[in-house]
């Protein structure tokens, strides 16, 4: 740590600078923090306080009809959950097997054309079709509208978190495969067998982050999904913000006129149970994102 | 001949590492360089009967009417102001949090507060414009209710434009400074420690430290972000501003960027041809770009290129 090596003594500049330094940090960490407190506040403010006295800190009236509403007729939460965790476990582990064999591959020294393929991946970040040219070709041509592969597919290969892996995998010693060769192993036995094993944390981060850009995916699904019963939750939530469909749903099944609704809590309240699950898992994944993010910046 | 062969050897010889690699190359294929083939429609006035191949060329009368219009130079300028704007203010803030954490003594102060900023960058957009409607709402905004509570007229920040200038660069920053400041924090920590040992001996203060040994030390790492950046000058971030902005049409003047117009074009007129159009100058102007911006960092230091 650099602070180990100066000196104990408080000079004046070092005052200032902790100061400094601890106030914009904890200014920063608390408008970071400040628009969770509001939207969780809201939640649980009943519509009248809402309407008449806006957005709080504090529920000015507090009242739990909005998730209340939203337990007693949640079918369109609970098959947005559905979808949601769907596409993330298969796409991040199909996503995640494939990167990993690939990045196996590129890394294999006695692989003649590795620089080539790795081009030939890395070239599609440089350039590509554009947004209408991939919107036609996933509904019109592949026929992926309305179809949750339109949303596992472009997040199976990414081509950073590919390099990422390669640059990890060139740091296994060779030596292992190579004597595993000897006792007459396949590449691809070898890939299961040694290589797997050895990149569990390699594995385990790029595999949150995989899984986080399907979590938070809602753009996959507002160009291709449009069947209300396979939106995934963010899609859901952005519906529910922006338009009346999902609410008037409510409504209907729940036979209370939608002006009778508490609309404003509704859409706080749909937000937090969105968020939920990310803001529970956080601490414990965290540390991995971090060590994944430093790793990765010492090497890239 | 003897190329040839040497190729089909070569994919007998690791026949199984090419089957391996399969998955990948087919998958990056269909997504990737199948929908090149659809640059063309820039240059053709789609219908949806031809398809893509079938429909007639219209020469370069898309991106006549997307320059002509204006369109076109105000997206562009829009785009790459905001990319400035955001970059320069959240790497001076990513680099300002990182040195202060580097240098901070208290580990549980220090944790808790690295937690809280990282947090942004787990939240999807979605919850952002949620966010964005409870504070700046004009009725029901926590702004307004702020500004009530000091007996003070409440703002209706959907007027004024260049509010949102300020707006989208605090959310941008809000989303990407905890992650870029990870970033720092590792170049900072891969500083060579005899140098702040001689900054010290030489009775170097805090400040002098960090102009002279800290800032330079991971002067590698600004110029790597700052490069895959400027590759990325004509992409503007949709997810942030379409959430943001959403569908507010007084406001685009000073928000629409080049990602959000494409995006309304496609979906909400269906205007297949301009937004076409825009979606290719945009790739093409960002390919030449990043090639050019390149070949420069190559010809000054060979190893700060990105290939």
């Amino acid at each position: 740590m650099a602070t180990s090596i100066t000196n104990n003594t408080k000079s004046k500049d070092l005052v200032v600078f902790n100061i400094v330094g601890y106030f914009i940090v904890t200014l920063f960490a608390l408008t970071c923090i400040l628009p969770f407190i509001i939207l969780v506040s809201a939640s649980f403010t009943s519509e009248h306080a809402i309407l008449n006295y806006g957005f709080q800190l504090f529920p000015k009236e507090f009242s739990t009809s909005a998730y209340q509403m939203l337990f007693k007729f949640p079918m369109d939460i609970i098959r947005a959950y559905e979808v949601s965790i769907f596409i993330t476990v298969f796409g991040t582990v199909c996503g995640l097997f494939i990167v990993s064999m690939t990045a196996y591959v590129i890394s294999r020294k006695d692989f003649l054309f590795r620089n080539q393929l790795t081009y030939y991946f890395y070239f599609i970040t440089l350039f590509n079709g554009g947004l209408v040219a991939t919107y036609i070709i996933m509904i019109r041509y592949y026929h992926l509208k309305d179809n949750l592969v339109s949303l596992i597919l472009p997040f199976l290969v990414n081509v950073f978190y590919l390099i990422i892996m390669r640059s990890f995998m060139t740091s296994i010693p060779e030596s292992l495969g190579e004597s595993a060769k000897i006792d007459g192993a396949g590449d691809f036995k070898i890939f299961i067998k040694i290589i797997l094993p050895m990149s569990k944390p390699a594995l385990a981060t790029i595999g949150l982050f995989i899984a986080l850009d399907y979590w938070n995916d809602w753009y996959n699904a507002m160009l291709y999904i449009t069947n209300y019963k396979q939106y995934p939750l963010q899609y859901l939530l952005y519906n529910m913000l922006s338009t009346q469909d999902a609410l008037s749903r409510i409504s209907a099944v729940s036979n209370v006129n939608i002006t009778n609704m508490p609309l404003q809590s509704l859409k706080m309240a749909m937000a937090v149970i969105a968020t939920g699950p990310i803001l529970l898992v956080y601490p414990f994944v965290q540390k991995y994102f971090i060590k994944g993010i430093t790793v990765g910046a010492v090497k890239g | 001949m003897g190329i040839r062969n040497s190729f089909l050897h070569e994919i007998k010889k690791n026949r199984t590492l090419w089957i391996m690699a399969l998955p990948a190359i087919i998958i990056v294929f269909l997504i990737g360089y199948v929908p090149i083939s659809g640059i063309v429609l820039a240059f053709k006035n789609y219908n949806y009967t031809q398809g893509i191949f079938g429909s007639p060329w219209s020469g370069f009368d898309n991106f006549k009417f997307f320059f002509l219009s204006g369109t076109g130079l105000l997206v562009t300028k829009n785009t790459i102001f905001y990319n400035l704007l955001d970059l320069i203010t959240s790497q001076v803030m990513a680099i300002t949090i990182a040195i202060v954490f580097s240098e901070m003594t208290v580990k549980y102060y220090k944790k808790i507060a690295q937690s809280i900023i990282f947090l942004p960058y787990f939240i999807s957009w979605i919850i952002v414009g949620a966010f964005v409607y409870n504070l700046f709402d004009y009725q029901k905004g926590a702004l307004n209710s702020f500004l009530k509570l000091l007996n003070m007229d409440p703002i209706n920040l959907y007027q004024i434009s260049w509010a949102w200038i300020i707006i989208i660069c605090a959310f941008n920053a809000w989303k990407w400074v905890g992650y870029t400041s990870v970033i720092y924090l590792a170049a900072i920590a891969g500083v060579d420690v005899q140098c702040f040992e001689a900054a010290a001996l030489d009775g170097a203060n805090v400040f002098q430290k960090i102009w002279y040994v800290t800032l330079p030390g991971i002067k590698n790492t600004i110029i790597i972000i700052f490069l895959l950046n400027v590759g990325r000058i004509l992409r503007g971030d949709f997810q942030m501003f379409y959430q943001i902005v959403g569908n507010n049409g007084q406001l685009f003047n000073t928000t629409d960027v080049i990602d959000t117009y494409v995006f309304r074009s496609l979906i909400n007129s269906g205007d297949i041809g301009m937004a076409a159009a825009a979606s290719f100058y945009q790739s093409f102007l960002c390919f030449v770009i990043i090639m050019v911006v390149n070949a420069i960092i190559k010809k000054v230091d060979k190893d700060s290129a990105l290939f």
